[in-house]
């Protein structure tokens, strides 16, 4: 499925300065490893070592957060958004 | 470098100097503000702070300020409220209220953490500040915006109580609502900050901003008489405030103007937004993000920040996590206004409620010093207890119509009787 994925700043200089990726995948978790196939640096900022999301890294299918949707696990339909936002925590707190 | 401070990435340890920026660019994790402990123990000392004001101010070196800061109003310093009647209900010797619903100039705890995030956006040369806001901190940055010359926008969503919307319009500040929830409008704030040249004082201005919620703390433990609690309640909504009290706890042993000990953290949240209570009550690993619906919309945070740090201090210093319900929050509004005076918003309410919850399951014991942290003023979120005071029927002006009113409210013929 045609999808755009949307690059914070942050991540741009992994992805050649490309604000968005388009991609086909169905699901998220298929969007998000197209992404980092595509660009291999970037994969550790979207994965843990236990293959996880990152904690501090939230990711929204449209308006929603992928959480409440299920997980990556969730479909994608052509023209879809993928969002990547860091999260904004206070830190040592 | 003068400066005693600089930013620090959380978990990879690299730093950032100092600038704009809340995530560190290497691995993306949170950046927090870090001090050279070393150098600030040999300039300031506990003797100095008695020449100046009670107000957040008066530990200015610890938190991040530029050289030439000059503090433009008087943040904080609010009262440290001995419990003598609720102490007494819930079986307990040393129960203190720490009343933020006081603070100058906004009456929240917000006021304190703009105070240092404003501090910050002079420095960085922004002419526009701004939030993402579930009321009190629009509240906060629109009034010191306005009185220190920024221009300011924030962002709330569209629900907000009228109080906290018509207490940040009056001070001119720009307002956009948005059609979602706070979870909503903090993602847009993270994207507007990407885009924008602004200071957005949660977002890219978030590590200095948070260390004004440090002063919280600091006072508490000055107005102990220089000792920390053994136990600290605290309201929860990003998870941003235990943590930061627990830093100035920290940072007060380290400077040795406190004695070290344990303290507990307990946080507390409404059951209708609680992703972190139910973090620490299920031991998860991560927290599960929630859609909020509470009376408590000043906590209704979903999807916390700052959750993960929060959940892990609290099972460490052996604390707990409660939560309760809309009608418990407004009995314990009202418990707390009768017993001590104390007329808090929703958020307050939240924390008495759990505190009473706590006190029931003898996690708070009787003999230790247990301090409860009011955030925010009952003026702001008057609609969630309306309900509870219908208006009373009008009399005549005369002394036989007040007499015939008593009788009627007290069932008695006493008053007309004594003519």
């Amino acid at each position: 499925m045609p999808v755009i994925i949307e690059i914070p700043t942050a991540f741009r200089r992994f992805t050649k300065g490309a604000p968005k990726v388009d991609c086909s995948a169905a699901t998220v978790a298929e969007a998000l490893n197209e992404l980092t196939a595509r660009f291999p640096d970037l994969s550790r900022h979207v994965r843990d070592d236990q293959g996880q999301i990152r904690q501090f890294l939230n990711v929204y299918l449209n308006e929603e957060d992928i959480r409440f949707l299920g997980g990556e696990s969730c479909c994608l339909k052509e023209g879809d958004r993928v969002l990547l936002v860091p999260s904004i925590a206070g830190g040592s707190e | 470098m003068s400066l005693h401070y600089e930013l620090r990435c959380r978990e990879c340890g690299k730093t950032w100097g100092n600038a704009p920026r809340s995530f560190c660019e290497d691995c993306f994790s949170p950046l927090e503000v870090a001090y050279d402990y070393v150098s600030l123990k040999k300039i300031v000392r506990r003797e100095n702070l008695a020449a100046r004001y009670f107000n957040m101010w008066r530990y200015s070196e610890l938190l991040p300020l530029p050289d030439d800061f000059v503090a433009r109003s008087a943040v904080g310093g609010t009262p440290l409220v001995a419990s003598r009647k609720l102490a007494a209900k819930w079986g307990l010797k040393n129960l203190y209220f720490k009343n933020d619903a006081v603070c100058f100039p906004s009456l929240s705890f917000k006021d304190r953490v703009v105070a240092t995030a404003l501090a910050a956006a002079r420095r960085f040369n922004f002419t526009t500040v701004g939030c993402s806001s579930t009321g009190n901190l629009a509240n906060a940055v629109a009034a010191q915006a306005a009185q220190q010359g920024f221009d300011a926008c924030v962002f709330i969503p569209a629900d907000l109580e009228p109080a906290k919307v018509l207490n940040t319009a009056v001070y001119g500040a720009r307002i956009v609502r948005i059609n979602g929830n706070y979870d909503h409008v903090n993602r847009l704030c993270a994207q507007i900050a990407d885009r924008f040249q602004w200071g957005l004082v949660n977002v890219n201005l978030r590590p200095y901003y948070s260390e004004g919620s440090k002063t919280h703390g600091y006072e508490i433990a000055e107005q102990l008489g220089w000792a920390l609690p053994d136990n600290v309640v605290v309201p929860m909504a990003g998870g941003s405030l235990i943590t930061k009290i627990a830093k100035a706890f920290r940072e007060l042993v380290m400077l040795g103007w406190v004695e070290a000990k344990p303290v507990k953290f307990f946080g507390a949240q409404a059951t209708g937004c609680s992703p972190i209570s139910d973090g620490v009550k299920r031991n998860l690993q991560r927290f599960e993000p929630q859609k909020p619906n509470t009376i408590a919309r000043s906590l209704a945070i979903g999807n916390p920040a700052d959750g993960p740090y929060a959940i892990k201090l609290i099972r460490e210093s052996g604390g707990w996590a409660e939560d309760v319900s809309d009608p418990q929050i407004v009995d314990a509004i009202k418990l707390l206004a009768e017993t001590e005076g104390i007329f808090t918003e929703t958020a307050g309410g939240v924390t008495a409620g759990v505190t009473q919850k706590l006190v029931g399951q003898n996690r708070i014991k009787p003999e230790e010093t247990t301090v409860v942290c009011i955030t925010g003023n009952g003026l702001k979120t008057t609609d969630a207890i309306a309900a509870e005071f219908p208006a009373t029927e009008a009399i005549a002006p005369r002394l036989d119509a007040f007499e015939a009113y008593l009788d009627a409210q007290l069932g008695t013929t006493a008053a007309s009787a004594r003519a």
